[in-house]
């Protein structure tokens, strides 16, 4: 039997572990999720041993998270369980909430794998946040306040893009910087337009699309039945850009680019215009997630909004190895943090206060390696000088 | 078993962006910052025209309500006394940020970049006040150095998980000290919101902590204690800028630092534990910021509000004023006066609001601390070609050792 099959039954075992005491299973004693948990630590362990160290410590870790949740979850009360888990409108939530994520992700992903950090996606996502609703407000269109959502996450990546490929800068503090630049530019001109009296109520938003047939089909119709555009389009963009990245001659370009610049300099691609389109897009795509926050999702802007998201979306990247479907993975996975967090009021008002730091958290034992750790691209980081 | 590599840019833990950038950062004098600085301004300014404001009496009425005018022999009467007011409070705003800027420049000079000291600042705050506001009926000046030892030992060992990260999984710091910060404002929003552990036992409607003791409150030294006058917090910011310059300049620790930061492939040649230079260096980098929270908390705040906690920038202006300092003891403190000034100058208490809106012109200090960093991140490039030129030119000489 192979290493890796071990492993993910380790993962799994340790996810039925916390399942079977949640609703509707609700075992009420955590003997048999303890006996699982055990289970998938010493699958882990055995996987560790075979050779697959990453694997074998995502399944330790899934049998540990399982046991705790399990212990947790028996020593809690049905009501508050039936109340917090239920699963369909937690899918939905986690779908809503990884959106944004998902979106910054991805535009992480074009640029990184050009070989430009960008700490600036929190900065590009706040820009489209708040130049979203402006734009909505001021053309009466959802539809080109995302373009100018997109445009101003453009704009601003393409300041990181200059000082950090045509001035070489060091990548992370220029992107620490357009971030600060980011909160002062939308702030000013937030408060300049709209003063005290915060966005309008009635700005156009982007509409959700509703399926007729699914909608009514019992668990599906009520987790995807009704999602926001924005949520298709990033859901869309995996596949697009796992087919753009893997399976086209402009996307093994924009890896060469990523990987050994000088190489693909030597046979005719253009690195440094490789990267500027490629941090550009990301910032647009940033700038997309921005949208979803302001005008799809919340409906309103507020002074620093994206309250460390495009920081999130970097470590989704990170997190999925820079490629497409672990970034949709690693969103997910946040994005269900952030949807438990929100529902656990039912259990304490302050406790769940507490909660709002859960997906921060879980980013930390993400970057500890905890579930391993990925190669990124071989030239991140360094500005290309051409010879 | 592989080298554990850096997740940001992949390169072995050891070379970080900010190790590459503090080995350039140390040269090129007085005249880059000042110029970055007026640059800064200036698009600033430009920012302020194209709103429809004027950008001259906006700057003065800033300049005006930092009260350095009180400088000048000249200004007497009742104006001076504003100014002092003013200038007053641009000093209890300096003071932290020069904590929080030594808290950045300190990782700097080890090639670490700590986006923490938000963070760091916070979790100081928190323990300053938890103490301050406990041990009712101890003497003024024990409870004081208590609260303050508290602070920085909650800022070293929050800091320090950043570095033990790095130090043995090699989790780059970038993330792990933003993730930090949220963490950290997070468990103090819980702290004293509404039925939160250490929510006001007056009051339980207020989302506030218990008042910081009266004895416990640090001194006035200049101005009225009623009118939020300077604290002596003032004077322990500057005994630890110059802890930091002799730790860095004069102890085998901080030659440690500043070898790992130059080169740490080198400096573990050299058979100095990088590892665990970066935990220290960390620790001590978290116990400035925490220091910073005690002074803010014992020396005007009295008490913490989730609001305040929230809304708080200090921590992130600190990396402004590190940078615009290049990262020594001096400059740092200088960028911290001028970014008080800043601060102050827009408050809501010291701007003029018939020149230029107060809230407006918060956001414009946010505009201008990201321009000093975008083109402090850019004269890198600036400072590369000087060296290399000087190198053509006087290729014997060494290049000479930055002074902090």
């Amino acid at each position: 039997v192979n290493a890796k099959r071990i492993g993910w039954a380790g993962v799994v075992l340790g996810a039925i572990a916390w399942y079977i005491t949640l609703p509707p299973v609700l075992v009420r004693t955590p003997v048999p999720s303890i006996l699982l948990a055990l289970a998938a630590v010493a699958a882990g362990v055995a996987t560790t041993r075979a050779g697959e160290q990453r694997l074998g410590r995502g399944a330790v870790l899934a049998g540990a998270i399982g046991a705790i949740g399990a212990v947790v979850a028996t020593k809690s009360g049905v009501a508050n369980l039936e109340k917090v888990f239920v699963w369909s409108a937690l899918l939905a939530a986690t779908l809503r909430f990884a959106t944004p994520l998902l979106l910054g992700a991805l535009g992480g992903i074009l640029s990184e794998r050009s070989g430009v950090i960008n700490v600036g996606l929190e900065g590009m996502m706040l820009m489209g946040a708040f130049f979203g609703i402006f734009g909505a407000d001021v053309f009466g269109s959802w539809f080109l306040g995302m373009l100018a959502g997109m445009a101003a996450g453009g704009v601003l990546a393409l300041i990181h893009a200059v000082f950090s490929i045509a001035l070489r800068a060091d990548q992370v503090v220029s992107g620490v910087a357009v971030n600060f630049l980011a909160a002062g530019i939308t702030g000013y001109v937030f408060i300049a337009h709209y003063g005290d009296q915060g966005t309008p109520g009635e700005v156009p938003s982007v509409p959700e699309i509703k399926l007729p047939l699914v909608k009514d089909i019992a668990f599906v119709g009520d987790a995807i039945g009704e999602m926001s555009l924005l949520t298709w389009m990033a859901l869309l963009l995996v596949p697009l850009m796992a087919l753009y990245l893997y399976r086209t001659p402009a996307g093994l370009r924009l890896r060469s680019v990523g990987e050994k610049p000088r190489a693909a300099d030597s046979v005719g691609i253009g690195v440094l215009r490789t990267r500027y389109l490629a941090v550009v897009a990301s910032g647009c795509l940033a700038g997309l997630g921005g949208v979803y926050l302001s005008i799809a999702l919340v409906h309103s802007f507020n002074q620093g909004m994206t309250a460390g998201r495009g920081f999130i979306a970097l470590a989704v990247v990170i997190f999925g190895a820079w490629r497409p479907y672990g970034a949709l993975a690693g969103a997910c996975l946040f994005g269900f943090s952030s949807a438990v967090a929100q529902r656990l009021p039912a259990f304490s008002e302050s406790l769940a206060v507490l909660f709002q730091a859960l997906p921060y958290v879980m980013v930390l034992v993400v970057v500890a390696g905890l579930i391993g750790r990925s190669r990124p691209p071989a030239a991140i980081g360094v500005p290309y000088v051409k010879e | 078993v592989t080298e554990p590599v850096d997740q940001l840019d992949g390169t072995p833990v050891a070379q970080t962006p900010a190790s590459r950038l503090a080995a350039y950062i140390r040269g090129g004098g007085v005249i880059v910052p000042l110029l970055t600085a007026l640059l800064a301004f200036v698009i600033g300014g430009l920012v302020v025209l194209i709103t429809g404001h004027d950008p001259i009496a906006t700057y003065k009425a800033i300049f005006e309500g930092t009260g350095l005018q009180w400088l000048f022999p000249w200004v007497t009467g009742p104006e001076r006394e504003t100014a002092a007011l003013n200038l007053q409070q641009t000093l209890i705003l300096t003071t932290p940020l020069i904590l929080v800027g030594l808290a950045v420049a300190f990782a700097f000079r080890a090639g670490l970049f700590n986006i923490g000291g938000q963070g760091q600042y916070i979790v100081g705050s928190i323990a300053a006040v938890w103490v301050g506001s406990s041990f009712a009926g101890m003497p003024g000046f024990p409870h004081i150095v208590l609260a303050m030892l508290a602070a920085c030992l909650a800022g070293a060992a929050w800091a320090g998980i950043a570095g033990l990260l790095k130090a043995t999984v090699g989790a780059n710091e970038v993330i792990s000290t933003i993730m930090l910060n949220y963490v950290a404002l997070w468990v103090g929003v819980y702290l004293f919101s509404q039925g939160g552990p250490l929510q006001n036992a007056r009051d339980s409607s207020l989302p506030v902590s218990n008042d910081i003791a009266e004895p416990a409150h640090l001194p006035v030294f200049w101005g009225d204690p009623v009118l939020q006058g300077l604290h002596v917090g003032l004077f322990v910011a500057l005994a630890a800028v110059g802890i930091f310059w002799l730790l860095l300049n004069r102890s085998t620790i901080g030659y440690e630092v500043r070898a790992v930061g130059l080169n740490p492939e080198a400096a573990r040649y050299g058979g100095m534990n990088v590892a665990k230079n970066y935990v220290l260096v960390m620790a001590v980098c978290g116990l400035f910021a925490g220091l910073a929270g005690s002074l803010d908390v014992l020396g005007w705040q009295f008490r913490l509000a989730t609001n305040d906690i929230q809304i708080s920038q200090i921590g992130f202006l600190g990396i402004a004023v590190a940078l615009l300092g290049r990262n020594t003891a001096v400059g740092t403190m200088a960028a911290a006066l001028l970014f008080g000034g800043l601060l102050s100058g827009t408050s809501q208490r010291n701007l003029d609001p018939t020149i230029f809106e107060p809230q407006l012109a918060s956001n414009l200090t946010t505009i201008i601390q990201g321009l000093v960093v975008l083109v402090v991140s850019a004269d890198v490039l600036v400072l590369g070609m000087l060296r290399r030129g000087r190198g053509l030119f006087r290729r014997r000489r060494p290049v000479p050792e930055g002074e902090a």
